[in-house]
């Protein structure tokens, strides 16, 4: 159970940062979904829900979404399917049910690194930026990197538009679990990226597959071959839900699935 | 902390925590028929629609709620109701504990559905468990309900 000290709606950014860094038990609260399922009292409650955060915007090269839009509106976007096609609904829509959906923010998602995550492997691939209040912007593959979890605010995530087609494949043990493997693919002008999540660590990409497939071309047989090299070249844990091994040869599948979706 | 609720359609003032869920005001002031199931934000039986979308109340703060618009199964009327009949008329409805989110999560998806499909009603009430019917007969009704055919 969670409860609560002291409880603020900031109004803007800057003052839910100051809060943030006022105090060593102060806390953000997103959608508060995930913070729920566990067991501590938070000295100071930040809830940024009015702190216009919540928000898809087309912003001329780029499309901005902020750190309080639910994973219904991310999902539902017009503006996103437009340029970015079904993966991204794809890749939320498994996430238990409409009604978390509606609660559960895009920022606190991605701010979070869960490993799981299914909405982290599509925006690794779609090769988007973050904006944090204090760290500035920054590429998601950066932030990922990092050790730790920093003190800061996740303002939003930008997504540069470009003519990109993408695929997200997962596999589960049944729909609203969580992934044993997710994999997202995007092709655009720069190439072809290949993004592998849940393994369970968090999102990576498949580098060398990547730079396999964009000297060749995409073909079948080369899209096996890639689901090869992204096997052998990332690491592939054990959890309940899988092991490493079975991980790995899913990978094999699942990168070529995806491949083949993106050529169509 | 005093918040304002709109709920079916009345206001009125609720005096709450801010660490306090929507599920447990509203069964404090009342409104019994919003159920307590897994807690842990995975069976959707504590939907209550929030300004007409359909939130687990069991992970949404009351605070949040403040001067909105909050609708309970006591609170469906007009055509809405027919839902129910539907499910009788099937004969779904076993131990009943999970209805009163499925059928707020129906009318929610009926208004946001623009042209419904076995598949899309499928993935949108796949956040509502039931452990007692097994889903078919459920779907029969729901497909009915929503003039979608098999
Ligand atoms: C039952 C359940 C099942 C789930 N299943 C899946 C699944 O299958 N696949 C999947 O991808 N995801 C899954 N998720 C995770 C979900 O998609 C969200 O990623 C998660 O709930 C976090 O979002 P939230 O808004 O609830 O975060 P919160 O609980 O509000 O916050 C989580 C953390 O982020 C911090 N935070 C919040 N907002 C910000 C911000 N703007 N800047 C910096 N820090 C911030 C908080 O302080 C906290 O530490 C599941 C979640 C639940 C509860």
């Amino acid at each position: 159970m969670i409860t609560f000290g002291d409880y603020i709606q900031p109004k803007s950014v800057d003052e839910a940062y100051e809060s943030l860094i006022s105090k060593k038990s102060a806390r953000l609260i997103g959608g508060g979904c995930f913070l729920r399922m566990g067991n501590r009292r938070i000295g100071l409650a930040i809830d940024l829900s009015q702190a216009g955060l919540d928000y898809i915007k087309d912003a001329g090269e780029e499309i901005e979404i902020g750190a309080m839009t639910s994973l219904r509106s991310f999902e539902t976007s017009e503006l996103l399917k437009e340029h970015f096609g079904y993966m991204i609904g794809d890749s939320v829509k498994h996430i238990i049910g409409v009604q978390l959906r509606n609660i559960a923010t895009i920022g606190a998602t991605v701010y979070s690194k869960y490993g799981f995550s299914d909405p982290i492997t599509a925006l690794l691939a779609l090769d988007a930026d973050i904006c944090l209040y204090q760290g500035g912007r920054m590429a998601l593959g950066d932030f990922l990197k990092e050790v730790g979890h920093r003190r800061d605010v996740l303002e939003k995530i930008i997504i540069k538009k470009s003519n990109k087609r993408g695929s997200f494949q997962t596999l589960r043990n049944s729909q609203v679990d969580y992934a044993i493997l997710s994999v997202a693919v995007v092709d655009d002008e720069k190439g072809i990226r290949i993004s592998i999540g849940a393994r369970p660590g968090r999102a990576a990409l498949a580098i060398k597959a990547m730079e396999y497939i964009n000297s060749k071309g995409l073909c079948e047989e080369i899209a096996s071959k890639a689901g090869e090299i992204a096997a052998e070249e990332l690491h592939y844990g054990s959890n309940n839900r899988g092991s490493g091994a079975y991980r790995k040869e899913l990978s094999k599948i699942l990168v070529k699935r995806a491949l083949l979706e993106v050529s169509k | 902390m005093i918040i304002n609720l709109h709920v079916n359609g009345i206001k009125k003032s609720f005096d709450i925590n801010p660490d306090e869920y929507l599920v447990e005001v509203l069964r404090r002031y009342g409104y019994l028929s919003v159920k307590k199931a897994c807690d842990t934000g995975s069976c959707g039986v504590c939907t209550v629609l929030v300004d007409d979308s359909p939130v687990l109340s069991c992970s949404y703060y009351a605070v949040r709620a403040n001067n909105k618009h909050i609708t309970t199964v006591e609170g469906i009327s007009g055509e809405d109701r027919s839902l129910g009949e539907f499910l009788v008329d099937e004969g779904v409805d076993q131990c009943g504990y999970c209805s009163p989110g499925l059928i707020l999560t129906v009318i929610a998806m009926k208004k946001e559905l623009e042209n419904p499909t076995k598949e899309s009603i499928v993935e949108y009430l796949t956040g509502n468990l039931c452990r007692c019917t097994g889903y078919v007969g459920q779907l029969r009704a729901i497909m009915r309900y929503m003039g979608v055919s098999e």
